[in-house]
């Protein structure tokens, strides 16, 4: 025993020893072109078409490229595609493809994409995004199992240049979706070898993007290089990229703070407020907003004046600039700004930016009483539904504080785990949930199709025949400023029932060094865009 | 001895088919399922399940699962398409081991060393010292311990990595974090047996004989003091070697034990039975090594062990 407690007292010294002994960490490598990018948590593939997270899709849009690509401005500019053709009626789109080619040497044509398009509809990969391909003649019904031949699917290619998209109706944000990672291309050679391992493994992995993988550490990180084969790669100036998986924003935090980070994708949000006098802290737009929505089936909520009183007595401004403190906007419609309008330059929300009205506890309390429910008497005990996000639940108290102050109701927060909270959605067991949503595509529809009569996603159960009747009509309208038109006033009829009640507008935070420059951070689909990117 | 082995397996392979049987179907009776989210259209999720075999029969999938584990297979992960969970296992758990047995072995000369002086100094000022050390090892959070090492040694003196690293020296603090509540418990078992032993007869009589008081400490009263610590060790090295959820998160360790939380939470069966399936049989074995060790240090423990 005598050598065994003399051993533990000699590791026990040298661990000691091994914790004191200071390593400076290594100093910022500004001269060499590399950013170290932080971006959370474990992407679950890099497989564009069985992916569905903003963390993928971003890796992906490193990694590959599509017919287009957007740029700064949020605007397609010319990928793989270098010019395009669209019909008369909107339905047809003629690529030409530029002579491009793959990583490993191979060239890319038509044919790639017409793989990759029939891939992502084909039932059996079960491509939770496949719906992004819907819009082709036979998209859905080849998902669906109903059509078995891929030939009638309604994509093809014309010698090795010329790709031919057929969709069942005007759809003008087609040309922006080619730039979504479900529909890039994949290599047939790469995918036949190992079927959705082919996207784990940099061995494997063939691109055709800005940069290539040469190691995935999972869970640690990523190591991207400059592709010295893709097309455009005199616009590439960073040599190699290290994208670190951190969940923990405060440990992220920490990193950015100890040199080990140059960008650091989810400051956490308490701290929001001391970084943005640091000047590190920056913005981006981001095309998603928070509200609350009621189940329409349940009374008091099938009451139009209830839903209306429970809106007014809320203080947006107050929330976002005492509660919430993370850069977001009062919202007093439902579609967030940023989102496209009738023209180039001209967001949907400058047509008008309020749709209702804010503060107001005197018509709230008139309008409850209306209803039936002076100063709040007989007004059943609300229960608020949340999914537990540490972030949810100090809004959902200041929200209903509110409604206890000004209209005299008492509310309950009810927290449940993620999946359960889908769940009871689905099957309608709640009276007001709190809802996120963000922007599949750069569209007014992409928040507005939601509340559809019947939709997948309108768990609040609302129907209105004009909003349905309007939605129709901008589906088919050929004139922007019509279409733009018809949605405007569908929205007016959403906010005036108010089925959900907006509550405010995200922003993207994120902390970025001073010698970084030309990163893009979109306001959908992707956290960053490096293609452009540079260090000072 | 053999006998003895043998039926220890057996048992623990009756223990092992236990947690698998109660780990696939208490997690397909949970809420939800891997591809719960909004936006997904039914045929869109028919096609996933599909993919995955989740549309057949229960007794199906359940028979299947077992299947594929008589040949070790734990299947495919369903949140990372591509990956087994084979695979998971195999990259992460020598992350986490590696941080384990580094957390193990500093808990243990911890406590050991500082119980053992702190019964030797009963009631003195190193004792009273110690044992406030080992209450605050108790009680302060592994979270709160994690963030505030970061603080003082990577933000404030800089002298080691906030996160991320996997050289040894970036393996300091994590350790330390992982060893603190253990290493505070073995000085607490250490010492109460240690006054224990110290007290006994022949202890008495081995000092009245004028033998050195180390010699007393170290070759008569330890030996007796340590099957408790042995026994506390089993269990504990399977949680250290299979890795923190908490300590991983913090300090950005790519191990084995965040997939405990996030496993579940993501609803992905297979990976959540292959990590359950995983620490049992690290558990299991961890158990049978500290009743051998027991049995090593002190015989006359061979008569309780073979009752087991």
């Amino acid at each position: 025993m005598n050598k065994l407690t003399r051993l533990f007292i000699y590791i026990f010294l040298v661990v000691l020893a091994a914790g004191c002994s200071p390593s400076k960490p290594a100093p910022n490598q500004t001269v060499r072109q590399t950013i170290r990018y932080n971006i959370g948590a474990e992407p679950a593939t890099l497989d564009p078409a069985l992916s569905n997270g903003v963390t993928e899709q971003t890796l992906e849009n490193a990694l590959l490229e599509g017919l287009v690509r957007m740029d700064r401005d949020g605007n397609p500019s010319p990928g793989i595609a270098k010019s395009w053709e669209v019909s008369e009626d909107g339905k047809t789109y003629i690529f030409t493809l530029r002579e491009s080619t793959w990583t490993d040497g191979e060239p890319l044509t038509a044919e790639d994409f017409v793989y990759s398009w029939r891939r992502v509809l084909d039932p059996e990969t079960a491509s939770p995004y496949a719906y992004q391909l819907y819009y082709l003649v036979n998209g859905e019904a080849f998902n669906a199992g109903k059509v078995k031949d891929p030939a009638e699917v309604g994509v093809r290619a014309e010698g090795k240049d010329k790709l031919i998209v057929t969709l069942t109706e005007p759809v003008p944000y087609f040309l922006s979706l080619t730039a979504f990672p479900t529909l890039f291309p994949v290599n047939k050679k790469a995918v036949d070898k190992d079927g959705a391992g082919w996207a784990q493994n940099p061995a494997t992995f063939t691109g055709n993007g800005p940069f290539k993988l040469t190691a995935w550490e999972h869970n640690k990180q990523f190591i991207l290089e400059k592709n010295e084969r893709y097309w455009d790669q005199e616009s590439v100036r960073l040599k190699s990229l290290v994208v670190t998986l951190v969940d923990d924003s405060n440990t992220e935090l920490a990193m950015f703070e100890s040199g080990q980070i140059d960008i650091a994708e989810t400051p956490p949000y308490r701290e929001v407020e001391r970084l943005a006098k640091s000047n590190l802290l920056k913005l981006s737009p981001d095309l998603s907003n928070e509200f609350y929505m009621f189940n329409t089936n349940l009374p008091p909520f099938d009451d139009v004046r209830v839903r209306q009183a429970l809106s007014l007595a809320i203080d947006r401004e107050a929330l976002v600039s005492k509660v919430t403190m993370g850069g977001e906007k009062a919202a007093y419609a439902f579609v967030p700004p940023g989102v496209n309008g009738p023209a180039p330059g001209q967001e949907f929300r400058s047509l008008d930016e309020k749709l209702i009205a804010g503060f107001n506890p005197a018509e709230a309390r008139k309008l409850l009483a209306e209803a039936g429910y002076p100063e709040g008497r007989g007004f059943p005990k609300v229960k608020l539904l949340l999914s537990n996000n540490q972030n949810h639940r100090p809004v959902a108290e200041a929200l209903t504080g509110m409604w206890k102050e000004t209209l005299g109701i008492e509310a309950e927060i009810i927290e449940q785990e993620y999946k359960v909270y889908f769940r009871t959605l689905d099957e309608r067991d709640y009276q007001v949930a709190r809802v996120g949503w963000n922007a599949d595509y750069n569209d007014p529809m992409t928040f507005l199709d939601l509340w559809e009569t019947d939709g997948p996603n309108n768990q609040a159960d609302w129907s209105n025949e004009e909003y349905d009747r309007l939605l129709e009509e901008a589906r088919l309208a050929k004139d922007p400023g019509a279409r733009m038109d018809a949605f405007l006033r569908a929205e007016k009829i959403l906010m005036d029932e108010q089925p959900v009640m907006p509550v405010y507008y995200y922003t993207n935070p994120y902390l970025e060094n001073d010698n970084i420059q030309g990163v893009i951070h979109p306001s959908f689909a992707f956290f960053a865009d490096f293609k452009w990117a540079s260090v000072n | 001895m053999a006998g003895y082995i043998l039926k220890r397996a057996v048992f623990n392979l009756g223990v092992m088919f236990v947690v698998v049987t109660l780990t696939f179907f208490l997690m397909r009776l949970l809420p939800g399922d891997p591809f719960t989210t909004r936006r997904v259209a039914p045929e869109i999720k028919d096609n996933i399940l599909a993919r995955y075999g989740l549309n057949q029969p229960l007794v199906t999938q359940y028979t299947g699962y077992l299947y594929n584990l008589a040949r070790l297979d734990l299947g495919p992960s369903l949140k990372y398409p591509g990956r087994s969970v084979n695979d998971i296992i195999k990259e992460s758990f020598p992350v986490s081991a590696t941080v384990g047995l580094l957390a193990l072995l500093l808990s243990i000369v911890l406590g050991v060393s500082l119980g053992v002086a702190s019964a030797a100094l009963r009631n003195k000022w190193p004792d009273r010292l110690v044992l406030v050390l080992a209450t605050l090892g108790m009680s302060v959070p592994n979270f709160a311990l994690g963030a505030g090492l970061i603080y003082i040694f990577a933000l404030k003196l800089r002298w080691l990595p906030a996160a991320m690293s996997t050289s040894p020296v970036g393996l300091v603090l994590p350790a330390l974090t992982l060893a603190a509540l253990p290493a505070a418990i073995i000085v607490r078992l250490v010492r109460t047996e240690m006054i224990e032993a110290l007290d006994r007869d022949y202890i008495v009589a081995a000092r009245a004989r004028g033998l050195n008081s180390c010699s007393v400490l170290f070759r008569h009263a330890l030996p007796n003091a340590l099957s408790g610590m042995v026994h506390y060790l089993s269990p504990l090295a399977a949680t250290l070697l299979t890795g923190s959820f908490i300590v991983e998160k913090i300090f950005a360790l790519p191990g084995l034990g965040q997939y405990y939380v996030t496993s579940v939470g993501n609803r992905d069966y297979n990976l959540v039975a292959g990590v359950t399936i995983f620490y049992t049989f690290v558990l299991l074995v961890s158990t049978f090594l500290a009743d051998v060790l027991i049995f090593l240090i002190n015989p006359q423990s061979r008569v309780r062990d073979e009752v087991t």
